[in-house]
């Protein structure tokens, strides 16, 4: 690291948004995510970073302000987290649906009822099928990264971009990152211009009602209806995996960093167990699987997964093909079947000749500690048991940590 | 500010905005307000429009019965979509006024907190309310301006049980910049509202009655007659409010003038709506507005 700072994450992605000269922010407050908005703020206010803030009265409404604004051609940011996010899903389905470039920071925390201000997975998790790319970052430096590339993916797809990252576990603690630089960023991150955006000048409908079928407009040229829009929105967005690759080989070129945009696996070449979760979970299991092959002499190897929707069903395949185990981790689940994420590994693995065994964990709900030990001890049973468990046991998901 | 001289149909500007042959029921007292209320507002503006009546009037992808740049935003969110766009304006530069127009639905129940937020920022946007007192676009719910007694899908039989809410009062009490309540059966008077609003910064709130032949229970040729009946009988009344001083226009001002006003059930009686309403009822409402108005010919002689 040349310039290395120390800071919180939520600095970190403050400093991204800053970086990326974002225009205009909207935010309510909500644990863990409120550091961030204060922060953008009190930038705004000294004059560092030159955006509209705007203090709305709801999560709904910071959401509605940034569609407002994207939708006419300015660049808009919001962060949130838990029933925050929850609470403006009506707006996202919106945005990705109107094909906004909008880039969000969510801090994760565990949903309520019962309150949880800790961390977990479930408030991204319950909205992935909104039609927005998940990113999931495992440490500050990848925070601040992250969601700068963010804004350059969703501009150039036209599809809104979360960028996740744990409460606490990233949100508040301080590491040292290195912040891009200012100059180098305007280069990679150019002026958002929309072709679309609401002017006088052009007037333009959008977001109209559409019908079941396709429709021919005043010049005699046949436009989609709602279901031909949506998949586009599908196509588009199965597409943004290359795109995504694309930004942060330039990324790289540019701050030498990066080279794993997608999933980041850690031991995996030779493994014969892999291990497969999200956030900043993925850097504790490397230290599992350093002393699981040392001390045990096990072939354990840990797969991150950074890019979680559209998911990148054929990356991940191919690396888990390989390993004769693969035990997913996770911190969120689809309540009354099994961890979503374990769900769409399974389903990855479907159309190929070699398909581990597979096992899933649930672990962390509500910010419930996650022992390194723990993660060691349950990687090494289930290691030493695993070729003789029928496999419908092994399908349902195993519960670490409970006290009860 | 700029005092314009009054609309009348002469000096009302010949060019259109609005393609004819639009999707608005026969008789729309919201298609008179949009075809007047835009020549007011020019072209130079960006409409904010939740679901409503208006989003299906203003034309079914991919053609467009209007002229104007239109957001279609979410129900609940009018005034924080047409926040983001100022703020966008702003950022580039523009001076385009933003005007959020939604139904009473979308401003009295759903999109309240939204506008409560708004109004308390002190947004710099217009936003008309064309209220014609209940859910018409999905098929006439009682929504919150619903007036007591009123007939509709969700209050069948005896009429809605609860008084409607007083919106204008609700948004008066944030301090707004400019208050006004027009009608769609004096679009003139909406027109001259308009001109102003669009002189003065902050957030200008105009609430509209607007007559709906389906939704009340009137043929199609009484729009007008309807909205003009609603105001010589006192039940609604035109006001602005300016610095924080309420003041009758228009026609309501010019009822200080006539000894008495038309009595309620004129009104009333014009419109299936009301048909459960009983004699007390009705009473009831006239002793209400013979109050109201006495206390304005104390305050306006």
């Amino acid at each position: 690291m040349s310039n290395p700072i120390i800071e919180s994450g939520n600095v970190a992605a403050a400093m991204a948004v800053q970086l990326a000269r974002a225009e205009v922010i909207a935010a309510y407050p909500i644990t863990p995510q409120t550091p961030v908005t204060e922060k953008l703020s009190e930038l705004i206010a000294a004059g560092q970073m030159d955006a509209e803030y705007v203090a709305v009265e709801s999560e709904h409404s910071a959401m509605g302000v940034c569609i407002g604004a994207a939708s006419a051609g300015v660049r808009a940011f919001t962060a949130t987290s838990s029933n925050g996010l929850l609470y403006m899903s009506e707006q996202l389905h919106w945005a990705a649906g109107a094909r906004l470039p909008i880039v969000m920071c969510v801090v994760n925390r565990a949903i309520g009822a019962p309150w949880s201000v800790w961390n977990d997975h479930q408030d991204a998790i319950s909205q992935r099928d909104t039609g927005w790319i998940q990113i999931f970052a495992k440490d500050h430096q990848e925070i601040i990264d992250m969601t700068l590339m963010a804004f350059r993916l969703a501009e150039l797809v036209h599809i809104p971009v979360m960028v996740n990252y744990d409460g606490y576990y990233l949100s508040h603690t301080y590491m040292p990152f290195e912040p891009p630089d200012a100059e180098c960023v305007d280069a990679f991150l150019p002026a958002y211009a929309y072709k679309h955006a609401l002017t006088p000048e052009r007037p333009e409908s959008l977001n109209t009602v559409t019908l079941p079928d396709a429709r021919l407009d005043v010049d005699g040229i046949k436009r989609g209806g709602y279901m031909d829009i949506r998949h586009n929105l599908h196509e588009e967005m199965g597409k943004s995996i290359e795109v995504w690759e694309e930004i942060d080989q330039e990324f790289q070129s540019l701050f030498g960093r990066g080279g794993h945009p997608v999933i980041d696996p850690y031991r995996c070449e030779d493994a014969d167990v892999v291990i497969v979760a999200m956030g900043s979970m993925a850097n504790q299991f490397r230290v599992v699987v350093d002393r699981l092959r040392q001390d045990d002499g096990l072939k354990v190897g840990i797969l991150a997964l950074q890019m979680y929707r559209p998911f990148p069903s054929a990356i991940i395949a191919e690396v888990l093909q390989s390993a004769r185990h693969v035990m997913v981790y996770e911190k969120g689940l689809s309540y009354g079947n099994q961890g979503a994420l374990y769900g769409d590994i399974k389903s990855a693995l479907y159309p190929y000749p070699a398909r581990p065994r597979l096992h899933n964990f649930i672990v962390g709900l509500g910010g419930r500690a996650i022992p390194t030990e723990s993660l060691y001890q349950t990687m090494k049973t289930a290691c030493e048991q695993d070729l003789q468990t029928p496999s419908a046991q092994v399908d349902a998901p195993q519960w670490i940590g409970l006290q009860l | 500010m700029k005092t314009n001289p009054r609309t009348t149909v002469l000096n009302l500007t010949e060019e259109e905005f609005v393609y004819p042959g639009n999707r608005a029921c026969s008789g729309c007292g919201l298609s008179i307000l949009y075809r007047v209320g835009v020549k007011a507002l020019g072209r130079d503006c960006i409409f904010v429009v939740p679901p409503s009546c208006l989003t299906v009037m203003q034309g079914l992808y991919p053609i467009a019965a209007t002229q104007m740049p239109v957001l279609n935003g979410t129900f609940a969110s009018t005034a924080a979509i047409a926040t983001g766009v100022k703020a966008a304006m702003r950022r580039l530069g523009r001076e385009t006024q933003v005007v959020a127009w939604a139904g009473d639905g979308g401003t009295s129940d759903i999109g309240i907190q939204a506008l409560s937020g708004a109004l308390e920022r002190g947004e710099d946007i217009i936003y008309i309310c064309y209220d014609n007192e209940a859910y018409m676009n999905t098929g006439v719910q009682r929504s919150g301006t619903t007036p007591q007694g009123s007939l509709t899908t969700t209050t069948p039989f005896s009429g809605k049980s609860e008084v409607g809410k007083d919106l204008p009062a609700i948004i008066a009490a944030h301090n707004p910049a400019y208050l006004a309540t027009c009608s769609a059966s004096y679009p003139l008077d909406f027109h001259d509202k308009l001109l102003k609003a669009k002189q003065i910064k902050g957030l200008k709130y105009l609430h509209v009655q607007t007559p709906c032949p389906p939704g009340w229970g009137i043929e199609e040729h009484m729009t007008v007659a309807l909205g003009r009946a609603a105001v010589e009988t006192g039940l609604f009344d035109l006001y602005e409010i300016e610095n924080g001083r309420m003041q009758l226009s228009g026609p309501s001002q010019q009822l200080l003038a006539r000894p008495a006003l038309r009595p309620v059930r004129e009104y009333l009686q014009l419109q299936t709506r009301f048909k459960a309403l009983g004699d007390e009822q009705a009473d009831a409402l006239q002793a209400q507005v013979d109050r109201r108005w006495a206390g304005y010919r104390d305050r306006f002689k």
